[in-house]
């Protein structure tokens, strides 16, 4: 049963409006009609899981917003308030705090399904790398966001990765002044990231809207890969997606409300429960999970010829990142989906053992076993797509394809 | 009208009136959307009050030889200790080949006022106020200071001498009002 295609309204008024502002016509053709691969599994439901986590940040943000205060005297207090005082503001913000971690843990499996079956190949490659801005934007926002709370760990955090640029050579230290307003990390800087907190996920919205309507040009990837033949491949997106994005939804709401209600600082640091002090540093400071991996590689690197270990790390962590957006012309096998590449599929895994292994290093003090698996897993992140992707690519002997969709779905029902 | 400007852009290569027009709106355009931009990228640097706070004195009559204290100055920690003389001769005995960032203890301290170290607590790596100054803190290898953050050691004359810091603990400006006040910044 297909419902039909094009949007045709039968209320009057809908259809007076619809006339005039087509934009029922555009939600129609994106999350009623839009057809889709009909062997999609649940990996491909974290695309609108991810637009669900923006809402729910952005809604709870709003709130909170209303009653913080973005004042180094006043921060830390008003944070308190909300928790103790606010109505349901303890939820609130315990939904937020944690909601910035679910919404990272949906983006990874959302990135990690992409590099998996290839879905950031041609004809997808700006699809992908709109993908990859979101991400920078939610690091940014994310990181500005720790900070609000004006904790020890929110001025420490942002003091060490302010401080990141002056390893830049020459105009390093202007550029800290600059990011500060001032000459260390105080009320100037509070200021701008509460106001770019509040900013940046509008323009992460916007960047989600472009992501889209570049994802509905070529249509979905699937996990086989392969292109669609033709309707008979396809299903709508209404109810067929909606019923199962539903599912996977109450799935992550189950575990995201269970941390909300049983365990909500179970991610973060007991120090930021300390009010800022500017003149004491806690003995460890780490940042939050989602950043562990990048933090690893920011220490593994020794100083290297002429450049030394700050500059070095810095360059090596903000270079694991941008190597992504080269990701599409770094892998050029033409076949998509690892399930027919049999050495691709045991680096793939290799690679997300890899990025473990950097988060737990990252959580470590720089020193002793745990900075050389930090060193190690540096390596391999950098051959990995720098050296055996591209090989990979000339030298793997594929599996066959199926001859289509339908045909690969319809076989498996046979068999089953 | 119409005919006239057409003619004129098919006589390539000529300059005409018109051509100096557009690059004179355009210049002025780009000029006035400049000067423009700049306000909206300086008013992050720092404020006027932020500039004029940029100084303060400190007294030490009360600190004890081999005690130090923290001073604020720039909304940044100022390590102030009073070095025994054992720190002095151990500070001043390092070869100047050992160290990362090669400084005598001469250039960092005044000259007659060699037991006052005063520095900024700071750690040159990425910014975390190092240990040693408060008692039973960890000083690090060296019997300076100790930056938990990634593993930096700093010496008596709060030299860079183990761990990931590129450089030596930065010295402020300051000058002895008398023998026992001095003013930073
Ligand atoms: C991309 C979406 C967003 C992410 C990933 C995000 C992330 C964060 C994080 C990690 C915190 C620190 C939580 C804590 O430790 O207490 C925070 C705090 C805060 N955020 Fe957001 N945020 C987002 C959107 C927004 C929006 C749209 C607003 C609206 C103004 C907002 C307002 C606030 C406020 C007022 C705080 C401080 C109160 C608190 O600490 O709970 N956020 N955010
Ligand atoms: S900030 Fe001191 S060692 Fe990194």
């Amino acid at each position: 049963m297909h419902p039909s295609r094009s949007f045709e309204p039968k209320n009057g008024f809908v259809k007076w409006f619809d006339q005039q502002l087509p934009i029922l016509t555009v939600l129609h053709g994106a999350l009623v009609a839009y057809p889709t691969p009909k062997n999609l599994n649940y990996w491909w439901s974290f695309g609108s899981l991810a637009g669900f986590m923006l809402a729910v940040q952005i809604v709870t943000g709003i709130i909170l917003a209303m009653h913080y205060t973005p004042h180094v005297d006043y921060a830390f207090n008003s944070v308190e308030h909300i928790m103790r005082n606010v109505n349901y503001g303890w939820l609130i913000r315990y939904v937020h705090q944690n909601g910035a971690s679910f919404f990272f843990i949906v983006v990874y499996i959302h990135i990690f399904r992409g590099l998996y079956y290839g879905s950031y190949k041609a004809p997808r490659e700006l699809l992908w790398m709109l993908g990859l801005v979101i991400y920078l934007l939610m690091m940014a926002t994310a990181f500005m966001g720790y900070v609000l709370p004006w904790g020890q760990m929110s001025f420490w955090a942002a003091t060490v990765i302010t401080n990141l640029f002056s390893a830049v050579p020459l105009v390093g230290d202007a550029i800290v002044t600059f990011l500060w307003g001032g000459f260390s990390v105080d009320n100037p800087t509070l200021n701008r990231f509460f106001s770019l907190h509040y900013v940046l996920p509008f323009v992460i919205a916007a960047v989600a809207i472009l992501h889209i309507w570049a994802l509905h040009i070529p249509g979905s990837n699937n996990p086989l890969g392969i292109e669609v033949k033709g309707p008979q491949d396809q299903i709508d997106f209404h109810p067929y997606h909606t019923a199962k994005d539903l599912f996977m939804l109450s799935v992550l709401l189950i575990v995201f409300m269970g941390v909300v209600f049983y365990a909500p600082n179970y991610l973060s640091h007991a120090d930021n429960y300390i009010p800022a002090d500017p003149l004491v540093t806690p003995a460890h400071i780490t940042p939050d999970w989602y950043f562990l991996p990048f933090y690893a590689i920011l220490r593994a690197v020794p100083d290297i010829l002429f450049i030394e270990a700050k500059l070095a790390g810095v360059i090596a962590m903000f270079a694991a990142i941008l190597l992504l957006f080269a990701l599409p012309w770094l892998d050029k096998s033409p076949v998509r989906s690892g399930t027919f590449r049999p050495l691709f599929k045991q680096f793939y895994w290799l690679l997300v053992i890899d990025v473990i292994v950097l988060g737990f290093a990252g959580a470590r003090p720089a020193e002793g076993a745990w900075l050389i698996a930090g060193q190690v897993g540096t390596v391999y992140y950098f051959v990995h797509f720098l050296v055996i992707l591209p090989l990979l690519s000339r030298i793997e002997k594929t599996r066959p394809l199926p001859e289509s969709i339908s045909q690969s779905v319809l076989s498996k029902q046979a068999s089953a | 009208m119409s005919t006239s400007e057409s003619s004129s852009e098919d006589h390539g290569g000529e300059v005409k009136r018109r051509d100096f027009l557009y690059i004179a709106a355009g210049g002025f355009g780009a000029l006035t959307a400049g000067s423009m931009v700049w306000p909206l990228i300086d008013n992050l640097n720092p404020a006027a009050n932020v500039l004029a706070l940029a100084s303060v004195e400190v007294d030490l009559s009360k600190i004890e030889v081999g005690q130090s204290i923290l001073a604020k100055w720039r909304g940044k920690p100022v390590f102030i200790r009073r070095r025994t003389a054992e720190e002095i001769e151990q500070a001043q005995a390092v070869p100047l080949d050992d160290l990362k960032d090669p400084q005598t203890d001469e250039e960092r301290t005044e000259e007659g006022h060699e037991e006052w170290l005063v520095m900024v607590g700071i750690c040159t790596h990425l910014g975390c106020v190092p240990q040693g100054t408060k008692v039973g803190e960890n000083r690090g290898d060296y019997g300076g200071w100790f930056c938990p953050c990634h593993g930096s050691h700093y010496d008596t004359s709060g030299r860079i001498r183990k761990g990931p810091a590129p450089r030596n603990l930065e010295i402020p400006a300051y000058a002895f009002l008398d023998d026992t006040t001095i003013r930073i910044g």
